[in-house]
């Protein structure tokens, strides 16, 4: 049975688990509905023309995890930022981890997607919100037609949390191969402000395949910064799909970290619907050995004075490939758009490649919309430079390769984040920097 | 010090360096002079490790040593210090980020431990005011946007953070004014010794005047086709490179 005829039919197993008269079933049903007639989406496809699904879906995924699983918080804290004080919503093998967790109803909900979709008092927030951003592509509406578990954050007006809040899904490896399909739901309410990360992190070889869907509501005045951090295992794959709907005068950033797994694709679409919204998308990749990472970013101003940044940067060793395929779409009445789009590439190994294509879809005529791509090597001339002030081959193309991020690096305002991510790079290139950057 | 004997270099299989000979002993400061594609850039590169160039004959000696086969890391490492004519621009890299990386890669090398903050703070700015360079400037990315005189008494300022035994001066004259080639010569000649060696390429009498040579050498075609004392360096200011081309091509 190949994994779409197992998951169709593991829908109904399912359903024996669930409230089928809860107001989600009826979306979880359209949307089985949809990934029936669509399928997995093949290269055939435009978005999905440079990445190939084939080698992740050839294996037996258990779809659903047949046992709790525990973790010790000492073995797993280095996936932690954990020098700072933080809310914490983590999964293990797709079940909720309270012992690993700290979640809050004080002010906020800090809580869990099962809790939402089960309890009356959030029953308004799940019509109001739950699916009304997503997409209804064949992946989405799958991870749609299994949503019952994830983080649920809720924000009302007026509010700072001070914490920032991590949301992990752990995979053991206990079975040989996991698929898990977490759903997130974030509404910020007016005026309100919040700073989520985000990680999965398998914890052995064993293949997983995650298909996630994140969906965020950035408010009137709200601010949202989210980052993700995609440093997996070599046998695990990612597909992120995330979604974020944005009011009038909002900001909203997702920072996205690709350092690992074998297969990643990052779908990130930003629909602005209201005037004087910011919208900022940054990314770095580094990958090396046969991984592969594809960012496809949509970025849809609808109305008019509003800004959107895309700033991406990728370093590609080995035969290692990457995708940036990021559109812009500026309808008529959004006059005085500012639209700018960077990707950046260097390319280590002549074996590397990369894919970049920016479409600009753009109806209104008052508008400022840059975009540029660039595919570079490691400069030379700059090798030399620093290796003949005694800083050697290894340290000097990390440094370069650091510098080279360094624009979407900064941007990050946690400071003990932007610490760890740094120390994910360096470890990465093997090197030990002497100072902050 | 430093011995180059025979000399042979080419990129991509053009010769350019036909048979250098060179000695440097310590206290001593050589000029080189030479018109414009004459190799004197390629020498210094050689002699630095640059690895786009390929020594076919003849070797390189410092301090005894055959530095052939070191990367350009390791010769830093030993004391070979390269000003480049034109210095590189690092986006993202402050300089101040750029000396400590390169003065605790280097202390590295050595067997000691990273240089204790205070002290790496106190010898930027016993350096930096050697140079009379702003503080400000330190925590600019490296070389970016920096006018073709600031990028020169940054190569200065880090020689002086570095300390070499010997230091290779490409053309740090051009591109200078008259007050920043007093104080970037001034910072030459306080890091002089009895111990150390300058080599100084140069079109101009001008920075001559300041840091006087011992020896002048006149590189042409890829060979030093005359040497002589620091009046030979007068003569080529007054009569150009003419007569050598003569008396070589003679
Ligand atoms: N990487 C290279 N590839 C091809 N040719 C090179 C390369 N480097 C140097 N050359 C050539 O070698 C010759 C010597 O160059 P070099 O830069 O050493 O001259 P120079 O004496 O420093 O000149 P200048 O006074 O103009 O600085 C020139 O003809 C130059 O074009
Ligand atoms: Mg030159």
């Amino acid at each position: 049975m190949d994994l779409k005829e197992k998951l169709v039919s593991s829908f109904l197993a399912f359903e024996n688990k669930v409230d089928i008269d809860a107001y989600v079933h009826d979306v979880r049903s359209d949307a089985i509905k949809v990934f029936e007639e669509k399928g997995f989406p093949s290269k055939k496809e435009e978005t999905w023309k440079y990445t190939s699904l084939n080698s992740v879906l050839k294996e037996d995924y258990s779809v659903f995890p047949k046992q709790e699983n525990a973790l010790d918080y000492k073995d797993v804290k280095k996936y932690f930022i954990h020098d700072i004080d933080a809310y914490k919503i983590i999964f293990i093998d797709g079940k909720y981890s309270s012992h690993l967790s700290q979640t809050t109803h004080d002010g906020i909900d800090v809580c869990l997607m099962s809790a939402a979709l089960s309890k009356p008092k959030y029953q308004l927030i799940i019509e109001n919100y739950f699916n009304k951003a997503a997409e209804k592509d064949s992946l989405s509406s799958l991870n749609t037609a299994f949503s019952s578990e994830g983080a649920y954050i809720h924000i009302p007006k007026n509010k700072v949390v001070e914490k920032p809040i991590q949301i992990i899904h752990f995979s053991t490896g206990n079975e040989s191969a996991t698929m898990l399909q977490p759903r997130n739901l974030i509404v910020v309410d007016e005026n309100s402000h919040v700073q989520i990360i985000e990680r999965h992190q398998s914890l052995t070889s064993n293949p997983v395949l995650t298909n996630s869907v994140t969906e965020i509501f950035a408010n009137k005045r709200a601010i949202v910064d989210y980052y993700k951090i995609q440093n997996d295992n070599e046998n695990a794959s990612l597909i992120d799909h995330t979604f974020v709907k944005q009011s009038r005068e909002s900001f909203a950033s997702v920072h996205t970290f690709s350092f690992g797994g074998k297969l990643i694709r990052n779908n990130l679409n930003f629909y602005q619907n209201g005037e004087r919204i910011d919208s900022t998308l940054k990314g770095i990749t580094i990958i090396g050995k046969k991984q592969h990472v594809d960012h496809n970013t949509l970025v849809h101003h609808i109305e008019p004075n509003c800004e959107s940044h895309q700033d991406y940067k990728g370093i590609f060793d080995d035969r290692s490939t990457g995708v940036f395929n990021g559109k812009v779409v500026v309808e008529k009445e959004a006059q005085k758009t500012n639209a700018f789009q960077a990707n950046n590439n260097i390319l280590i190994s002549d074996k590397a490649s990369i894919n970049t294509k920016p479409q600009l879809e753009i109806f209104a005529d008052d508008v400022k919309c840059s975009h540029g791509c660039t595919i570079g090597q490691l400069d030379e001339s700059a090798m030399f430079y620093m290796r003949s002030r005694g800083i050697p081959e290894k340290e000097a193309k990390a440094l370069l390769m650091f510098a080279f991020s360094n624009n979407v690096l900064s941007s990050v305002k946690i400071p003990e984040l932007k610490q760890h991510i740094t120390k994910i790079i360096a470890n990465k290139l093997g090197v030990d920097l002497g100072f902050d950057l | 010090m430093l011995k180059i004997n025979n000399l042979h270099a080419s990129v991509e299989d053009k010769a350019i360096l036909r048979g250098i000979n060179l000695e440097v002993k310590p206290g001593e400061v050589h000029a080189i002079m030479g018109p414009n594609g004459s190799g004197k850039s390629t020498l210094a590169s050689v002699v630095a490790g640059k690895e786009e160039y390929e020594v076919t004959k003849g070797n390189i000696v410092f301090e005894g040593e055959d530095i052939e086969e070191l990367g350009a890391e390791e010769r830093a490492h030993k004391g070979v210090f390269l000003s480049f004519q034109y210095p590189v621009e690092i986006p993202g890299v402050s300089v101040t980020n750029f000396m400590k990386t390169a003065i605790n890669e280097t202390r590295k090398a050595k067997g000691l431990e990273d240089m204790p903050a205070k002290d790496m703070l106190k010898l930027i700015r016993e350096k930096s005011e050697l140079l009379e360079i702003d503080r400000k400037f330190l925590s600019r990315s490296l070389n970016e946007g920096f006018s073709g005189g600031e990028k020169k008494r940054n190569e200065i300022f880090q020689m002086a953070m570095l300390e070499p035994k010997l230091a290779i001066l490409d053309e740090t004259d051009s591109g200078l004014d008259i007050d920043a080639l007093r104080i970037v010569a001034n910072g030459v000649n306080k890091l002089k010794s009895k111990d150390n060696a300058v080599v100084v390429i140069t079109h101009y009498q001008r920075l001559l005047d300041y840091i006087v040579p011992d020896f002048v050498h006149v590189l042409y075609n890829g060979r030093i086709v005359k040497s002589g004392g620091k009046e030979l360096a007068h003569q080529l200011e007054e009569k150009g490179y003419d007569w050598i081309k003569e008396e070589v091509n003679a």
